[in-house]
């Protein structure tokens, strides 16, 4: 019943073998490890990358209006930073039109979630401020929101 | 003395050991931006296929599914029909013998045959393909492309000011140009061609000549 254990341990003592001749065999540089040299420099045989240069595809006074969009395209990302620093010229919408928009957004919007008795006085301030503007003095009675009337007795 | 980081030896220098070696006549330039970067700014008229470059290259033949165009340099380059925005095997585009394309190279060195490419990285022409109808195709030393191509070329600036046109450049010395009428195309061909060699008080002189008429 040893014979397999038998087995395994001459096959190991086989691979051993095997393994220490095939290393003797192998070559190997009998020289001390050359040190690599960082190299600091890189070659480079384009001029594209040496120089700026422009991109070839250009047309003028609108000639090719898509080569024109593409020329400031192209053009625009290599002067990336300098758009970075423009920031407040590059807005398409300036900071006034903004405000005037959120103002009549606000009202719009706000008018929607009105109840209906807000929404009738909002409506006759809209057509009294139409109309006239000089006899507003009549108009802050009407104006002013119709409170509950204790019946009288 | 070993400069700090990487810097860029452009064409013209090569590395030898710890040095460098200049292989080509010319002014040496240096750029500190970027790393620094050194280069001769030689002249030649010969083109040599470089990877990254666009070129206008001309239809010769078309091989199966590949076309091949010549670019002015040893050998003809290759183009494979799928290398254009939104061709598949079934959508091939329209390309005959004797058409203008420009593209840029994404293999040259001296052991290949250089292939081109109508897109780019990210998968869109972005203005690279067949260079459409009419025009005009004509050679220039490759010295004139580069300061046509530099940033705020005054020659492009006081050109653009004369009439409308269409204006293709690529760096293996080959311009298209295409204007509204055959004349203006013609004028504008030989003045690229002239400002080679002339002053900029000569070249303003022949424009506003130009102008005036």
């Amino acid at each position: 019943f040893m014979q397999r254990g038998l087995d395994s341990q001459t096959k190991k003592q086989l691979e051993e073998e095997e393994k220490k001749i095939i290393s003797e065999e192998h070559w190997y540089l009998d020289v001390p490890d050359l040190k690599e040299k960082e190299s600091c420099i890189i070659e480079e045989r384009s001029f594209l990358r040496c120089e700026d240069l422009v991109y070839g595809r250009m047309s003028f006074k609108g000639f090719n209006p898509e080569i024109e969009k593409l020329m400031i395209k192209m053009n625009s990302k290599c002067k990336e930073e300098e758009i970075e620093e423009d920031d407040k010229m590059e807005a398409d919408v300036s900071d006034e039109e903004m405000a005037r928009r959120y103002e009549t957004l606000v009202g719009t919007i706000g008018k929607k979630f009105l109840r209906k008795r807000d929404q009738r006085v909002l409506k006759d301030d809209d057509e009294d401020d139409e109309v006239e503007e000089g006899n507003s003095n009549i108009r802050p009675s009407k104006r002013a929101k119709k409170m509950f009337l204790k019946p009288q007795d | 003395a070993a400069p700090q980081g990487r810097l860029l030896c452009g064409p013209g220098l090569r590395r030898s050991g710890a040095g460098l070696l200049v292989t080509k006549c010319g002014l040496l330039r240096h750029r500190p931006a970027g790393g620094g970067a050194y280069w001769v700014d030689s002249q030649q008229k010969r083109y040599v296929p470089v990877k990254g470059d666009h070129v206008i290259g001309i239809v010769t033949a078309k091989a199966g599914d590949v076309f091949r165009l010549d670019v002015g340099g040893s050998e003809p380059a290759s183009l494979s029909y799928l290398a254009f925005e939104g061709a598949t095997k079934r959508n091939r585009p329209n390309v005959q013998v004797g058409d203008l394309i420009y593209g840029q190279f994404v293999v040259a060195n001296k052991d290949m045959e250089p292939e081109m490419v109508c897109i780019d990285s990210s998968g869109k022409s972005s203005g690279m393909g067949i260079i459409g109808q009419d025009g005009f195709l004509f050679k220039v030393s490759l010295g004139l492309i580069r300061k046509l191509l530099a940033p705020k070329c005054e020659i492009i600036q006081e050109l653009s000011q004369l009439y409308p046109f269409e204006l293709v450049l690529g760096m293996n010395g080959r311009i298209w140009v295409k204007a509204k009428t055959v004349q203006q195309t013609l004028i504008i061909v030989n003045i690229l061609e002239a400002c080679e060699y002339m002053t900029a008080e000569q070249r303003r002189q022949a424009l506003a000549k130009l102008s005036g008429n």
